[in-house]
Parts: C-alpha cells; structure tokens; sequence
C-alpha cells in the first residue's frame, strides 16, 4: 500500500486495480504452479526410517518380491478363451519397460482415465477374453507390480496436456480442496506439514513412486488406489466407489507432482 | 498357495556355520482381526515349520499367532554333511507347504596351493 502522505489523494481507483491484481494472484493454481518444487521433491522411503528402508532394499526379504515372483509366472501363463498369456501379445515382460511411468493415461476408445490396473483388466477381458480380476485381487496387483516392476528406476512422467488435461486440473482441484468430517485437504497435511509427525509417525510428501507396494498395517500388496481411499477415510471423507474416476485423476495429479522420482515398486511402506 | 524363498550361500565348506533366510508366503491371520465389514477372520497361522537334512531335524519352529504375514525364517546351520534339505510346515486349515533343496557341502583344505 502506498504511504500516505499530506500530498497524496486516496484513489479508489488505484484501490481497486491491487484488488483485482491481488485476486488474480490468489486464484487458481496454474498448471504451472508447484507447491513443493521439483528439487525438494522426496521419496516416501525418506520418511519410513532405518527399518522399512533396509527391508525395502534387501531383495530377498523384501516381502513385494513374493507377489512380484507370482506377477512374472502369470505374464507367462494362458488364460481365458483366447488360451494365450500376455507374453503372446506383448512378448518379455522386461519389454513393459517405460509403460508404467506414463499412467494413468486416457484410454483413446472410451475416453477415460485409465491406471494400470484398468489397463490390464481392459486387456484381460476384452483381449485375452478371460474373467475379470476384482480390483485389489491378488492377480491383479501381481500383474501390475510385474509390469512396473521393469521400470523400477526410471522417473515418472505424467503426460497431463490434451485430453489429460481436464483430469489433472479435477484432479489437482480436489487435491486442494477441504473435505470430510476433519475438513482437510490433502495439501494441507502433505505439502504444508510433511516430515512433521501426526501421531507418531512423520508425514510423507504422499508421493506415487514406490506403487504398487507392500503396506505392513495390510500386510499384503496395495495399489495407489486403496491407498487413497485410505486417506478418504484418515479425514472422514465418503469413500467413492472402487474404480472411481476421481481417484484416477487425483493419481495423475500426484504422478505430475512427483515427477522425476524414480520408479521403487515393489517399495516396503508402514 | 503358500511358496517359499529361500536364500543359502552358494559355496559352504565342511565345518562352517552358515546362515539360512526362508521366506514363506502366508496369511498368518491371528484370529483377533475383523475385515471392512466386521466380520472376524479365522485364524490361519503355521503351527510348525521343521527343517529336515537327509531325514534329520536340525531346525523346528512353531510360530503361533505372534508372528505377522510373510514371516522371514532365519537360522544359522553348521555344515557336516551334503544332502536333501526338506523344509515343511503346516498351518491351521491342515495345509502343507514344502521346499526342497539339494544341500552341497564342499570337503575342507580342497584346493590349498603347494609348499614353497
């Protein structure tokens, strides 16, 4: 505000050409805009202590590695009407290299936002003409661990421009927005106070990378997707269905907001 | 289906000890947990897990309902003899899960260079 001086004439014009001004700036985030900068960008693996970290990295232990082993034997094993596995058609696994970091991506037939797990349940039914896989079903997680597993490494690159585009800013709006019972929002935990503690344990930046991973509370494997509808429940939010376009686009929204963190599946989290 | 991973080193010589890790796939349900919609979930632990090398015992463990899923197995061996190694356990619902390994135990002082 320009000090006021015995010279000077309070204009309400000038008032209102900083109010809009300042309007503007406070609006929506722009794509462009990251709340936490891509160099401050960190693992959850930073916030899981010496433990979970040395369990991760121990590649015989690691408890993800069952589920990775059971992934691979399926890639390789016919199925459905069809009889052919998914080697028939795409080969290697280890050709899979790369496909991961680019979900969730929009399917160009129906239009929608597709993770992974879509992706090889689309592929199931409608290619190898074989009974779905439930969501979160052993197989299925199998699958898409075995499939990210070859990119393990690489950096995530979300493609949000074209007909991404509609699905990251929803997805990156209810990222911002307040909900539930405890009227959070996930920035407010995740970008305002990672590393601080909630209970006992430190709060992560909620990072994608390391998905599909084996949670130790669940003791088994767990998709980006459970995940989130945990975090639905952690605030007291209603739970959307499974399958949820919702949390597709939220996962796009993360995938965007952690890019360039290399791929850790299968990653060992609490 | 209940598998296994086993890790042994890959060269062991007559007289060593030497470190066994055995990662069995397994729901070890305690019994105490409720599902998503309150529903108790049996309990399904390994009651026992018993090592045999050619017929002999040389390591038993029975968890019970203080061991969580996956349970990691490590244990420590002293080479006497080669021979087939049978890891077997059995949970609460009756199933067996097994694993075999062909034990290689190399003779000491194989390959000591001559004198001067």
């Amino acid at each position: 505000m320009p000090e006021a001086t015995s010279n000077s004439v309070f204009s309400w014009h000038r008032l209102l050409v900083w109010l809009l001004v300042g309007v503007c700036m406070t609006s929506t985030l722009s794509a462009q805009q990251r709340v936490i900068p891509l160099d401050k960008l960190q693992s959850g693996l930073d916030f899981s202590g010496a433990e979970v970290q040395s369990l991760q990295a121990d590649e015989f232990a690691n408890p993800g590695n069952i589920a990775l082993d059971t992934g691979n034997k399926l890639w390789s094993k016919p199925d459905g009407k069809s009889n052919k596995s998914c080697q028939s058609c795409h080969g290697d696994i280890s050709r899979m290299k790369g496909i991961s970091v680019r979900y969730p991506a929009v399917d160009k037939a129906s239009k929608k936002l597709f993770n992974l797990e879509d992706r090889i349940s689309q592929c199931r039914t409608k290619n190898q003409k074989a009974s779905e896989w439930p969501y979160e079903s052993d197989e299925l997680l199998a699958v898409s661990l075995a499939v990210t597993a070859t990119s393990r490494g690489m950096p995530l690159q979300a493609q949000i421009e074209g007909a991404a585009k509609s699905h990251f800013e929803n997805g990156q709006r209810i990222f911002m927005t307040r909900q539930g019972q405890m009227n959070l929002a996930c920035t407010n935990c995740h970008d305002q106070h990672y590393a601080r503690k909630l209970y006992t344990d430190p709060l992560s930046q909620g990072q994608p990378n390391g998905y599909p991973l084996y949670r130790l509370d669940w003791q088994r494997m767990a998709s980006l997707e459970r995940r989130l509808r945990f975090c639905y429940t952690g605030v007291r939010a209603e739970i959307p269905p499974w399958g949820h376009s919702d949390m597709r686009d939220i996962s796009l929204y993360l995938m965007w907001r952690g890019q360039g963190l290399p791929v850790e599946t299968p990653a060992v989290r609490k | 289906m209940s598998s296994a991973r086993l890790q042994i080193p890959p060269r062991i010589t007559q007289g060593d000890v030497f470190k066994i890790r055995l990662l069995v796939n397994h729901p070890m349900d305690s019994g105490f947990l409720r599902d998503i919609d309150g529903v108790l979930i049996q309990r399904n632990v390994i009651r026992h897990l018993v090592c045999t090398l050619n017929g002999k015992e040389v390591f038993r463990v029975e968890p019970t309902t203080g061991v969580s899923a996956n349970p990691l197995f490590e244990f420590y061996l002293r080479a006497t003899e080669s021979g087939g190694m049978l890891f077997r356990w059995v949970d609460d619902k009756a199933y067996i899960g097994e694993l075999r390994h062909n034990l290689v135990v190399e003779a000491a002082n194989t390959s000591k260079p001559s004198g001067n």
